[in-house]
C-alpha cells in the first residue's frame, strides 16, 4: 500500500509538471500580453514604451526561458501576484478553494445520497425502475448552465425567494448546490440501480430472506454494502466533472470560487493566477481520485491483491 | 424502444438542420439579420418562435444552432472514435512501453478536470497559429480539435480492453497460423469484433461533444456571435433574464432533447449487444 501511494503521488507530480509546461505554452498563444493591455489602458503609452515594458518584465524573452524562471520562483515558494486583482496569488487561492470545497462537498453528498436512494428504489421496487431511468436520462442530458439559468428565473426573478448569486449568506448556496446535484446524481442512480439489481439476485440475499430477516435489513445491511463498492469508482471518476461543474455554476451564480477564479483569470489574461489556480484544481482533483481509490482498496481487499 | 425513442428525438434537430435554408426561404428572412423595429416580438406567422433582443428570428437561429451542434457533435465523435480506436488497438497489439505510455497519458487526461483545461485551450488565439480569426468555420474546426484532444481517451481504453480479450482467443491464433498479416488480423478480425461497444461509445461521444460545445459557447469561448449556436444563444438570454426570460427556454430544450436522444440511442444499441 505505501508503495502504491508513493507511486501515485509521483505520477501526480509528473502530471502537474507536464501540465504546467503545456498550459504555459498555451497561455503564450493567447491574444495580448500585459504590455498590450497596459497600452490599451493608457493612451499616452506608445509602441516604444511597450517595448521598454516588455524588456523590463522579460516579456521579450523566449517562452521556455520565462517558464523556467517562473518554475524556479514557484519552487522557492514565491507564488507571485495576480495582475487582475492586484493581490498575492495565495491570498486569492485559499478563500476560493474553501468556497469551492463547500459547494462541491454539499453537492457531492446530496447527489450521491439522492442518486443512491433512487437507484436502490429502482432495484428494490422494479415498478419504479422506468421512472428512475427516465429521470436519470433527463438529469444527465440537462446542460448545467441552462438548469442554473432556469432556477435563477424561477426562484430569484419570478418568486424572489432566493438570491440569484453571490456568497453573502447560506441561502446563496441553495441554487448552485441544487444545480450541481441534479447534473451529478444521474451517474449514482444508474450505477446504484445496476449494482443493487445484481447483488439482490445473489444466493446469499435469498438466504438472508429465508432466515426471516426484514426486507429493510436485507436491503440495507446485507445487499447495500456490497453494491456500494462500485459506487466509489463512480465517485472517483466524478471528481473531475465536479470541478468542471464548479466552473460553470460559479460563473453563472457569480459565486467566488476556484472555477470562477480560473475563468476570470483566463479571460482577463492573468497568466500567473490562471496557471497556479489550474494546477491547484488539478492537484485537488487527483488527490480526491486517489482518496476514493484507496478507500475502495481498503474496503475490498481483493482489489489490493 | 429506447433505440426508436432516441432516433425520434434526434430526427428533430437533424431534419431541422437540413431544412434550415428551406425554412429561411419560406419565412423570407435570415438567421443573422437584425430587425431593430421588431425586438422581442411574440410568436407570429412570420416569426413562429418570436424574435430576440436584436429582432432576429428565434426559430431560424435555433435551426442554425442545430447545424452547428450536429456538425461539431458528429465531427468530434468521428475524430475521437477514429483516433481512440487506432491508439487503443495499437496499445493492445504492441503492449510493452507503447501500451504503458499511451495508458499513462490516458490516465493523466482522465484524472484532470476537463472543463477548465478546455477553457484554456479554447482561449488560444487562432491568429497566432495562422488561422483566420472570428469566422464560424474556424470556430467549428477549433472546437472540434479541442474536444477531440480529450474525447479519444475513453474510446481508447475501451478499444484496448476489448482488443486484449479478443487477441487472447483461439481464432486469432488460427488466423495467424494461416499466415494472415498482423494488419489483416487487426483490421479484419479484431476490429469487427470490438465494433459493438465502440459504436456505443461513439454515440455517447456525440452527446458529450454537444454538451461541451454548448458550454464553451455559453462561456464565450466557442462559436462566437453573430453566428448562432445553442450555447451562445443561452449566453445572450442570460443577460436578458430579467427582461425576456422566455428566450432561455428554447435553446436549452434543444440541447436537452438532442443529448437525451443520443444517450437513449446509445443505451438501445448497448442492449441490442
Amino acid at each position: 500500500m505505501p508503495r502504491l501511494i508513493a507511486l501515485r503521488l509521483l505520477q501526480m507530480l509528473v502530471t502537474l509538471v507536464l501540465l504546467s509546461a503545456v498550459i504555459w505554452l498555451l497561455i503564450g498563444l493567447m491574444p495580448g500580453d500585459p504590455a498590450d493591455l497596459a497600452i490599451a489602458a493608457d493612451p499616452r503609452l506608445g509602441p516604444e514604451d511597450a517595448a521598454r515594458l516588455r524588456a523590463l518584465h522579460g516579456l521579450d524573452r523566449p517562452l521556455s526561458e520565462r517558464y523556467l524562471a517562473w518554475a524556479a520562483a514557484v519552487l522557492r515558494g514565491e507564488f507571485g501576484y495576480s495582475r487582475l486583482f492586484s493581490q498575492p496569488v495565495t491570498a486569492l487561492l485559499w478563500p476560493a478553494l474553501w468556497s469551492s470545497l463547500a459547494l462541491l462537498g454539499l453537492a457531492l453528498g446530496l447527489s450521491a445520497g439522492i442518486g443512491i436512494g433512487l437507484g436502490v428504489l429502482a432495484a428494490a421496487r422494479p415498478r419504479f425502475a422506468p421512472a428512475v431511468d427516465a429521470l436519470a436520462v433527463l438529469a444527465q442530458s440537462t446542460p448545467s448552465f441552462w438548469l442554473g439559468m432556469l432556477l435563477i428565473i424561477l426562484f430569484a426573478v419570478t418568486l424572489g425567494w432566493l438570491p440569484a448569486g453571490g456568497a453573502e449568506s447560506w441561502a446563496s448556496l441553495v441554487l448552485p448546490v441544487a444545480t450541481l446535484t441534479v447534473v451529478n446524481l444521474a451517474a449514482y442512480a444508474r450505477h446504484a440501480a445496476s449494482a443493487m439489481t445484481e447483488v439482490l439476485a445473489l444466493p446469499y440475499v435469498t438466504t438472508a430472506r429465508a432466515k426471516g430477516l426484514s426486507a429493510a435489513t436485507v436491503l440495507w445491511r446485507h445487499a447495500f454494502p456490497n453494491a456500494a463498492l462500485p459506487l466509489l469508482t463512480v465517485a472517483a471518476l466524478d471528481a473531475g466533472s465536479l470541478v468542471s461543474g464548479a466552473l460553470v455554476t460559479e460563473t453563472i451564480f457569480a459565486r467566488p470560487g476556484m472555477g470562477k477564479l480560473i475563468y476570470d483569470a483566463i479571460m482577463g489574461n492573468d497568466y500567473n493566477l490562471a496557471l497556479l489556480a489550474l494546477l491547484l484544481a488539478a492537484a485537488v482533483t487527483m488527490l480526491a481520485t486517489l482518496a476514493a481509490d484507496l478507500a475502495q482498496r481498503w474496503l475490498d481487499p481483493r482489489l489490493a491483491a | 424502444m429506447r433505440l426508436w425513442l432516441g432516433l425520434a428525438l434526434l430526427a428533430l434537430p437533424a431534419v431541422g438542420a437540413v431544412c434550415a435554408p428551406l425554412v429561411a426561404a419560406l419565412l423570407g428572412h435570415d438567421a443573422d439579420m437584425p430587425d431593430l423595429f421588431n425586438r422581442f416580438a411574440p410568436p407570429s406567422a412570420a416569426h413562429p418562435l418570436g424574435t430576440d433582443d436584436l429582432g432576429r428570428d428565434m426559430l431560424l437561429r435555433l435551426l442554425q444552432g442545430a447545424r452547428v451542434s450536429l456538425v461539431v457533435g458528429l465531427a468530434v465523435a468521428l475524430a475521437a472514435t477514429g483516433l481512440g480506436t487506432a491508439l487503443g488497438l495499437l496499445a493492445a497489439w504492441r503492449g510493452g512501453w507503447v501500451d504503458a505510455v499511451l495508458m499513462r497519458l490516458a490516465d493523466g487526461l482522465l484524472s484532470l478536470p476537463a472543463l477548465p483545461l478546455l477553457v484554456v485551450l479554447a482561449a488560444v488565439d487562432p491568429a497566432r497559429l495562422g488561422l483566420p480569426r472570428g469566422e464560424a468555420r474556424t470556430d467549428i474546426l477549433r472546437i472540434t480539435v479541442i474536444l477531440t484532444l480529450f474525447g479519444w481517451v475513453g474510446v481508447a481504453r475501451l478499444a484496448r480492453a476489448a482488443a486484449l480479450s479478443e487477441l487472447a482467443k483461439d481464432y486469432v491464433a488460427a488466423a495467424r497460423v494461416c499466415g494472415a498479416s498482423e494488419v489483416r488480423v487487426m483490421w479484419r478480425h479484431i476490429l469487427p469484433n470490438i465494433s459493438g461497444p465502440i459504436v456505443v461509445a461513439a454515440t455517447l461521444a456525440v452527446a458529450g461533444a454537444i454538451l461541451s460545445e454548448s458550454t464553451l459557447s455559453f462561456l464565450g469561448l466557442g462559436i462566437a456571435p453573430p453566428a448562432a449556436s445553442w450555447g451562445n444563444m443561452l449566453s445572450n438570454a442570460q443577460e436578458l433574464v430579467f427582461s425576456a426570460p422566455l428566450g432561455a427556454v428554447w435553446p436549452g430544450l434543444a440541447i436537452l432533447l438532442t443529448v437525451a436522444g443520443c444517450s437513449l440511442l446509445a443505451d438501445g444499441l448497448r442492449r441490442r449487444g
